[in-house]
């Protein structure tokens, strides 16, 4: 049996650049700069960085991954797996105050809420990348790339099996709606590779 | 004895962890413990009968999840039933003299509610509805809810517990560690409204061990009126030896416990981890302490699915600026359905500094109570203030108070019988601190006597309904002072032996007590001054005037109510500065202001782009100003980014400074009477089972800047919803948004169900996941890229 555990992040530091390409600009004059400013002020103060995660079996088959409890089909996440036993489950969420944020802004000053939405784009993937760094450090091992479910040929369908897996729920406050979208939409779920220990 | 009197006087000792125990068991990932009622019956019996010989009182069945959303009906009605009957057989075997009793457990669906997930507030109440019916047919004796980590699932769940069964009812929520709900409300937010549903007992559980969640627990204490609950893990799990084990033990878990049931915590039980070891520790612990007695913390709170907001700290500005009495450009967005204007009058509101919205949208020709409930759950989409429920139609309060996130304010009740019975009724159900207006069957006394007989028949009055003086705040009504000289002296007197004599709170909409002068907000500022100092509560205002809020700043700063004098030198500068003077400071000329205005839109500054259009319209006809300077400002702003000279944000803040241009036009015009002239009518959704708009929101803008009638319906919006409005409508265009893969079938059967009943509309689509021949594929008639591109081909269309 897999326990799944919690753990809430500090801030990781924030990279502008990746913002403001997610924003759609290449360039930042001041009134660019102030908007990105105000949106990173007026999010920090509803961000929070949640994660739930699990260890899983890995047995590839064919193209099959198959991970104790569920299998999934899909020959580039088999072929990511290649060669791991375990892989880490994860779920990572900014919580529902920067959807508030987007929603409000999105009424009222679209502007903000593009870049509230860039912002969102760059912290989530902040979280990802601290995590999975941490947890290398921790555990000192190497982990592949993160493989998540709309990914290739992985199916957005995987996403029911891996809410269910780590109680997304429960634990963080994640879910899925039916169309298997995630709300809190800033929310990131992943399958990754453990590699032999070092 | 009943459940409900052996609370009134004992530590109520709860159970422990049920799915910890059966994952020791075998349950697999991804079972549903729920159907192990019927395939192990005995595995459950045996760990509840151990709960009950470790001195558990209430013993929850194992019905966690078990909801219509996962189980089939009849599935649903058997693993209900056998919850039931194991619990049943558990308590029958097991050993023990204390009382025992049997609860349906409730846990939460796992989806989020509407607007920000997809579940609907009336589907969740029915999900609920069904398992309590089954709960009480087979026997449960109280209700417990559990691990909500969400204010309006919560709410959904008490609704559905209240409608279907007479039983008691206990609440816990999930905080988390930062004190919060995942959704964001307070403990002192979850009090306000659980205890005004009439719940029996409140508290936390899960998320956190018993020292995390002590000042939770202490907070919890302090603001409830009724027992508290608290269900802490054993701690953190870990993994070891390929089994999960708990960081807290039973020894230091009992004793965290105790000293919280000494703080005043009555019902205790534990979470995931625990075990009947844990509640044995327990009992243990606290079997020789007397139960703090819970008495009625007499506090008035109102409060939003964040936070509460309590009367008596500091007086409360309700703003009253959402309500189309005397406003002709109101009562336009109302018939238009113009839900964003209204939403913008919230935020700016907001932004001013009040702590409450009123929300008031009766005009004649409208169905209020549609509305009403939509502006309330809309504007709860954009602020996080508690709202106040403006009607005298009992149908629209209802409506209202029924999908509002929290404890609402409602406005108002008065003396009258037919009032009071209509009100009452709605105040109990649904919770609420109710606006009682000093005024009868004979009018409105002239004597400060006349009204607090008045008050006195309403709170004798509500307490017969159950509801107590603390949810009722006297309005003690703001007459003409041009009508009577001495309306305002009975007004304040009235009000003032409330607050002392009734020792009730009170709230005065101000600004009648100078219609017929003028300059009324200098009336009005002194008026409201009067009256804090006779002990005014709350005040339903005008927050952008400055005379008002001048008065509201230094009556704090000057009764001790501003520590350190911060928020009065934080806003004293805006006191001095007027509007008019920012623009003359820049020293243009009149004729310069047309220039000035295509730079501001290209520029991007929203507020000098509507100051400048409303000083061009003393001289300039509203159609040139459009036609001279918004348009040829937007023209470039759009090339630029096509050109990709412009980025996404700059071609916002231009469209938005646009749009403010246009807001001042719109006003003069909805005066003059006159109406602007659309191009064309555009409906626009976010198509059903997407619940992400920002895309369709981007285009909107621009598209109204352009001059189009958007009729914006939303997100996750079913395909019949948009045939019935393009329909009715007659709309010329429908444009489409999608962002996922899954919604894109959505998409194809809107445009279907449009080809068969509007075969004249010209239907967009765009999103992330739309690309030209997925739009041929699917049978849209363009694809727009962005939103630029949805502006251009749409002009074109009309041209051709």
């Amino acid at each position: 049996m897999s326990t799944v555990y919690t753990r809430a992040f500090e801030a990781p530091p924030f990279n502008k650049r990746e913002m403001l390409r997610y924003a759609g600009c290449r360039s930042a004059d001041s009134a660019i700069e102030e908007l990105m400013y105000d949106a990173i002020r007026e999010a920090s103060e509803k961000l929070s960085y949640n994660v739930c995660f699990c260890i899983v079996p890995v047995v590839i088959r064919d193209d099959v991954c198959d991970f104790g409890s569920f299998c999934l089909a899909s020959s580039k996440l088999a072929k990511n797996l290649t060669g791991c036993k375990r892989a880490l489950l994860f779920g990572a969420t900014l919580g529902i105050g920067i959807d508030r944020l987007i929603s409000k802004y999105g009424f009222t000053a679209p502007s903000k809420a593009v870049m509230l939405q860039a912002v969102g784009a760059e912290r989530i993937e902040a979280l990802c990348d601290r995590f999975c760094a941490e947890y290398e450090i921790e555990n000192k091992v190497k982990l592949r790339p993160r493989y998540s479910a709309g990914y290739g040929d992985l199916s957005l369908e995987a996403q029911k099996d891996i809410f269910s897996m780590l109680d997304c729920h429960r634990k963080i406050g994640l879910t899925l709606t039916d169309s298997l979208l995630m709300a809190p939409s800033k929310s990131v779920t992943a399958i990754v590779g453990i590699e032999e220990e070092l | 004895m009943n459940f409900k009197e052996f609370l009134k006087n004992n530590i109520v000792y709860l159970d422990g962890g049920m799915g910890t125990l059966l994952q020791q068991r075998g349950l697999q990932p991804g079972e549903h413990p729920e159907a192990w009622n019927i395939t192990h019956p005995d595995v459950i019996v045996d760990i509840q009968r151990s709960y009950f010989e470790a001195g558990s009182n209430v013993v929850c069945s194992n019905t966690f999840g078990a909801n219509s959303l996962k189980f089939e009906e009849k599935e649903l009605e058997a693993v209900i039933k056998a919850a039931l009957d194991n619990a049943r057989t558990a308590r029958a075997h097991s050993a023990g003299e204390h009382q025992k009793f049997i609860a349906l457990d409730i846990g939460p669906t796992g989806k989020l509610l509407k607007p920000l997930g997809d579940l609907d507030f009336e589907e969740a109440v029915a999900v609920f509805a069904k398992t309590v019916r089954l709960g009480v047919k087979h026997g449960a004796e109280l209700i417990v809810i559990e691990t909500m980590n969400d204010s309006y699932e919560t709410k959904a769940a008490v609704l559905a517990a209240k409608e279907n069964s007479e039983l008691p009812v206990i609440v816990t929520n999930a905080y988390g560690a930062d004190g919060k709900l995942m959704t964001g409300a307070t403990p002192a937010a979850m009090v306000a409204m659980l205890e005004g549903m009439g719940v029996d007992a409140l508290g936390a559980n899960c998320s956190l061990g018993p020292k995390q969640l002590a000042s939770v627990a202490e907070e919890l204490v302090g603001a409830a009126s009724v027992p508290v609950v608290l269900k802490p893990n054993a701690g953190l799990p870990r993994a070891e030896a390929e089994k999960t084990v708990f960081d807290v033990l039973p020894k230091e878990f009992s004793e965290d416990l105790a000293a919280l049931v000494k703080k005043g915590v009555r019902l205790v039980g534990g979470c995931c981890g625990t075990t009947p070891e844990y509640i044995r520790a327990l009992v243990k612990s606290t079997a020789d302490l007397t139960p703090v007695p819970v008495f009625d913390k007499e506090l008035t709170v109102v409060s939003s699915y964040t936070h509460a907001v309590k009367f008596g700290d500091k007086p409360l500005l309700i703003g009253e600026r959402i309500n189309p009495t005397g406003k002709k450009r109101f009562k336009q967005a109302l018939i238009e359905g113009d839900i964003d204007y209204i939403l913008a009058e919230g935020v700016k509101q907001q932004d001013k500094g009040v702590h409450i919205l009123d929300v008031n949208v009766g005009i004649p020709d409208i169905d209020e109570a549609e509305m009403l409930k939509n502006c309330v759950c809309q504007l709860q989409a954009v602020t996080d203030l508690p709202l106040q429920i403006d009607t005298s139609d009992p149908i629209a309060m209802e409506a209202a108070l029924r999908h509002y996130n929290g404890k609402a304010m409602i406005n108002s009740v008065n003396g009258k019988e037919e009032s009071m019975r209509a009100v009452f009724p709605l105040v109990k159900k649904y919770s609420g601190v109710v606006v009682a207006l000093t005024l009868d069957e004979s009018g409105i006394p002239d004597t400060a006597e006349g009204r607090l007989a008045i008050a006195e028949k309403i709170l004798n009055t509500a307490k017969e309904y159950g509801i107590d003086r603390k949810d009722i705040v006297f309005d003690t009504l703001a007459m003409a002072v041009s009508a009577d000289t001495s309306a305002a002296k009975v007004t304040l007197e009235s009000l003032y032996r409330i607050r002392t004599e009734l020792h009730c709170h009170t709230s005065l909409g101000v600004s009648n007590i100078s219609f017929g002068l003028p300059n009324r907000d200098a009336v009005n500022g002194t008026f409201f001054a009067l009256a804090l100092g006779k002990g005014l509560s709350a005040a339903i205002m005008n927050p952008y005037s400055t005379d008002m809020m001048k008065t509201y700043y230094t009556y704090n700063t000057l009764t001790g109510l501003d520590e350190n004098c911060r928020e009065y030198i934080g806003v004293a500068d805006s006191f001095t500065v007027s509007s008019t003077a920012t623009l003359s400071e820049t020293g243009l000329k009149p004729s310069d202001f047309g220039s000035e205005l295509q730079d501001s839109i290209i520029r991007g500054f929203k507020d000098k782009a509507g100051e400048i259009t409303r000083e061009l319209l003393a001289s300039v006809k509203p159609l040139d100003i459009v036609n001279n300077d918004i348009i040829p400002a937007l023209d470039k702003v759009g090339r630029g980014f096509e050109s990709k000279t412009v980025y996404l944000p700059q071609l916002l803040m231009s469209a938005e400074a646009a749009k403010s241009a246009f807001e001042g036009i719109k006003s003069a015009m909805s005066v003059s009477g006159g109406s602007s002239v659309a191009k064309a009518t555009f409906v626009i959704a976010t198509v059903h089972g997407d619940i992400h708009d920002i895309g369709k929101n981007i285009v909107k803008l621009l598209l109204e800047n352009y001059g189009f009638h958007v009729i914006d319906l939303g997100k996750d919006v079913p395909p019949e919803a948009i045939v019935h409005k393009t329909v009715s409508v007659h709309a010329d265009f429908v444009g489409l948004s999608a962002l996922m893969t899954t919604t894109v079938p959505a998409m194809e059967e809107t445009i279907k169900q449009l080809r068969e009943n509007a075969p004249w509309v010209k239907i967009f689509v765009g999103g992330a996941v739309m690309t030209r021949e997925y739009a041929d594929k699917i049978g849209a008639d363009v694809y727009a890229k962005d939103a630029m591109e949805a502006v251009r081909f749409a002009e074109e269309l009309l041209l051709s």
